[in-house]
């Protein structure tokens, strides 16, 4: 109830708006102006097409109207009788043609530009997976995974929601200001599509195949978007975040990220040599289980139906301890599980695979250790 | 007790009569009565999934449908409304009027025509059956995106490609008779010139589902075998391409949007002029027009595929000749105005539905303008302002077209008049609730909102609602519209031969309700109308 009455008063907002701020009031009706060149230049666009529909629309329905009001049985009663005029129809063929001729200018020219993924000074490669995105900095040789943030108890009403509710990611997109930066996208499994409206930037990732785009940012900042092609289940919960900075902060972010990478592989040699215990593997394997599993697998388990299956006494949770390693590690083939062996550490995978063997009743009592996973690795 | 048994041996005998009557039946009008209660049941059962659809989208979060579930809903609802609602309800105008409009005591081909009916029920039950199977219903999109509906499609996906096989060879063989009836069966005297526009519409929409099914047929095989027997035309890891689905699929697909839309056409231009008490103007330049649109939906598939990547070239070019849509359809539209342009006109229900079917229809175009011009398309593509586009070319047009088509022909194939006063009701509420439901998916696209997503960001959550309690007000009319075609059919005030008052054609001269055979010898042309029509 409450939120019909925000309906409501949003509507009086807007009419209020109309008068008040044009801004505002295009803000919630018009396509995003955005903030590069580009999407300035595809706003300007949109305007010029919407402009000549609403004239043209004007015209015609205006015709339509004045004929209906003055042409009715009541005020003219005797029909004329005519029915064609090849003048007539020369002139409505010719003046749209030349209309659309006026359109399809601009249209050519900022398409060229857009298609002109020459000389960057950056590339990303941009991966999706089932639903998520890695990004890959070619030239610095950093890539890390960026995945939906909100928590599932906002999704389920069981939380309010933030103000960035379904557009907030663990890591976002870090790129520099006032550089020509190219994106490659790719894709792991299905069709994804990767776009952030305030860049004017849709390309859809496609599996085996590697496309183009690029953008220059002039201001800083954070900029959301999703992914646009039906990708499955989680279709709706694949966000984009671009974390913009100034080209002297995102060179320090770029050597802060070097430097977490070689102490993420000296924390990963100190995991190996040391013996976990039972009551610390379960800790950390259920946190990683409602992080990355429980989407599918559900947070006690039990699946959903034989498309996600349940692993509370499962058949792979409760057989061989090998042939569960090798699930997790590398996944299953023309389905939705992946290979996590590059996506996890192997600590995460050593403490899932732990609690996925012995929560819920499963109770096999296998302790895997991270140096288990490394020799698998 | 025995009197008893002996007496319901009659009775089951009736009702194998009545149900051999059915099934067995060649007759034009039966057919075409079935054709009709097929697609308004599959409306019914497509309109609930988009209530469920909009139910769901009412306010932000997981209310009612899990995701998988959603995209089930979904996938159903385009795949029913396309192939189930539209299609059939064409087809079905088409049988009923073809024969009666050109003077044909019949389909030329009576038997295939009961068959191709036939294969319709069996196929929907096979798609729908697939929502109570392991795994869900089809969960891809109507579109079924390769490899989503390939190695990543859910086990029902087999029911449905068996489904649409089915449904193909349904609408081939139609169109195969739709085409030779026309073609043979005409008149003395009709010309192909001379045809109504109906008629003209529907000959070209048949050709362009001879032309364009078979491609349907061989993407949907194709999927098959690259879910079964070990193929990988869709695979690019056996050497294949996920892209090249979507190239084969618009093949047909855009063709298909306008075997949607063009028996709208004939049946705006056949109505329009009946209230407007003037004759059609431009009548060659319609038909023109209507060629040049089925020509151009065979090179312009590739603008529903401008974010895969396509080189500059193929983008251009994709650009420039969905541009030149515009024309022909401008066309169109311009002569409606013109024949409406000092007529003499009323406004029963049939002329309403047409002229909203004219104004929607058009907004519907010219946003389809918009979405050409490719710069613009990268921010359209993918979302809720394509789903405002395609609503309303297929809402206010295909839907709105069958409906103007039904009040205007229900008292001749009933004999009895519909409630104008009901039919007027139906209409304006039809109206507000479709601009209600679909304009402001426009503002939630530009704003951002990707189509086919279970759950939205708070920004949108505002028009989501508007359009939710639109769509809840569209699926009322629908029970107001069953309700008035019930009573139509039940009684009411006896239908005069020509009906309206300024109604051309040989459909007006049979009596109402045409009886069960008509022209039995080709009658004469151009008919001599009777003066009482209302």
């Amino acid at each position: 109830m409450t939120s019909i009455a925000s309906t409501l008063k949003s509507g009086l907002v807007f009419l209020v708006l109309w008068g008040t701020s044009r801004a505002a009031f295009a803000a919630a009706l018009d396509l995003r102006e955005g903030v590069t060149d580009m999407s300035q230049r595809i706003q300007a666009l949109h305007h010029m097409s919407l402009w000549v529909c609403v004239v043209m629309g004007v015209i015609v329905f205006g015709a339509m109207f004045y004929s209906i009001f003055a042409h009715r049985r009541s005020k003219h009663p005797q029909p004329a009788d005519f029915h064609e005029s090849t003048a007539v129809e020369v002139v409505w063929t010719v003046i749209p043609v030349l209309i659309l001729v006026g359109m399809a200018v601009p249209a050519t020219t900022t398409l060229i530009e857009i298609e002109d993924n020459s000389d960057a000074d950056l590339t990303v490669l941009i991966t999706a997976s089932q639903w998520k995105w890695h990004y890959q900095y070619l030239e610095a040789d950093i890539g890390y995974y960026s995945k939906l943030a909100t928590p599932t108890e906002q999704i389920e009403n069981r939380a309010p929601k933030g103000e960035n509710y379904l557009l907030e990611v663990d890591n976002p997109l870090v790129l520099p200001t006032n550089k020509k930066i190219r994106f490659l996208t790719a894709s792991n499994d299905v069709i994804h599509s990767w776009w952030v409206p305030d860049f004017a930037v849709k390309q859809d990732a496609i599996p085996g195949f590697i496309n183009e785009a690029w953008t220059r940012i002039p201001t800083p900042g954070l900029y959301r978007g999703q992914c646009a092609e039906l990708c499955g289940k989680d279709h709706a919960y694949m966000p984009v975040v671009v974390e913009v900075r100034p080209e002297a902060e995102f060179d320090k972010w770029i050597a802060g990220q070097r430097l977490a990478r070689e102490l993420a592989s000296g924390q990963a040699v100190a995991d190996r040599n040391k013996t976990w215990t039972m009551a610390e593997l379960m800790q950390i394997g259920e946190q990683v289980f409602l992080t990355h599993c429980a989407t599918c697998h559900e947070p006690n388990g039990v699946g959903q139906g034989t498309t996600y299956p349940a692993l509370a006494g499962g058949k792979i949770p409760t057989g061989p301890l090998e042939a569960h390693i090798d699930r997790v590690m590398n996944g299953k083939a023309g389905t939705e599980m992946q290979a996590w062996a590059p996506q996890l550490s192997d600590r995460e995978l050593a403490a899932v695979i732990t609690y996925e063997r012995n929560a819920w009743g499963n109770a096999t009592a296998d302790l895997i250790q991270p140096r288990t996973i490394y020799a698998a690795r | 007790m025995v009197a008893h048994a002996a007496d319901a041996i009659p009775q089951r005998s009736r009702v194998w009569a009545y149900i051999a009557r059915w099934l067995l039946t060649t007759n034009h009008k039966e057919i075409g009565t079935l054709y009709l209660w097929l697609s308004f049941t599959l409306f019914f059962i497509a309109g609930a999934m988009a209530m469920v659809i909009r139910l769901e989208l009412f306010q932000p979060g997981i209310q009612f449908a899990e995701p998988l579930f959603y995209n089930q809903m979904v996938t159903m609802h385009g795949l029913i409304m396309v192939f189930g609602v539209v299609m059939p309800g064409f087809v079905g105008l088409a049988n009923w009027q073809i024969p009666l409009m050109i003077g044909a005591p019949d389909m030329a081909l009576p038997r295939l025509n009961n068959f191709s009916f036939w294969i319709l029920p069996f196929a929907f039950t096979l798609l729908l059956s697939s929502l109570f199977m392991e795994g869900g219903a089809p969960n891809f999109g109507w579109t079924f995106y390769a490899p989503l509906s390939t190695t990543y499609g859910p086990p029902s996906t087999d029911f449905f490609i068996f489904g649409v096989h089915m449904m193909g060879i349904s609408s081939v063989l139609g169109a195969i008779n739709i085409i030779v009836t026309i073609f043979n069966l005409r008149t003395p005297g009709m010309t192909l010139m001379k045809m109504p526009l109906f008629v003209w519409t529907w000959l070209i929409t048949a050709f362009l589902l001879i032309m364009v099914m078979p491609v349907l047929a061989g993407v949907v095989t194709m999927v098959l075998t690259d879910r079964h027997f070990g193929t990988s035309f869709f695979s690019a890891a056996g050497g294949g391409d996920p892209v090249m689905f979507q190239h084969i699929f618009w093949f047909f697909g855009h063709p298909e949007v306008y075997i949607l839309i063009l028996p709208g056409f004939g049946i705006a231009s056949q109505i329009i002029p009946t209230f407007a008490r003037k004759k059609l103007f431009g009548y060659h330049s319609m038909v023109y027009a209507t060629a040049a649109i089925a020509f151009l939906s065979f090179i312009v598939w590739g603008h529903h595929m401008f974010a895969t990547g396509m080189p500059l070239a193929a983008e251009l070019f994709f650009m420039y000749a969905t541009m030149l849509i515009a024309v022909p359809t401008g066309v169109k539209v311009f002569n409606w105005v013109a024949t409406m342009w000092r007529g003499s006109m009323t406004f029963e229900t049939p002329m309403l539905f047409a002229i909203g079917f004219v104004i929607l229809f058009t907004i519907g175009g010219f946003s389809g303008l918009m979405l050409a011009l490719v710069p613009a398309d990268f921010q359209y593509q993918d979302t809720f302002f394509v789903v405002a586009h395609f609503h309303y070319v297929l809402y206010p047009g295909a839907i709105f077209g069958t409906m103007a088509a039904t009040y205007y022909w229900l008292p001749k194939w009933t004999g009895h008049m519909y409630d104008e006063r009901l039919g007027k009701i139906h209409f304006w509420t039809a109206v507000v609730a479709v601009n209600l439901t679909f304009f402001p998916m426009h503002f939630t696209g530009l704003a951002g909102m990707p189509r086919r997503i279970v759950d939205y960001s708070l920004q949108f959550a505002d028009f989501n609602m508007v359009s939710s309690i639109g769509a809840g007000l569209l699926g009322l009319t629908q029970v107001l519209f069953l309700y008035i075609v019930i009573k139509t059919i039940r009684g009411g005030e006896k239908a005069s031969t020509r009906v309206w008052e300024g109604a051309e054609g040989l459909e007006w001269t049979v009596p109402s309700p045409a009886p069960h055979h008509t022209f039995e010898t080709p009658p004469q042309f151009p008919p001599i109308m009777q003066r009482d029509g209302r």
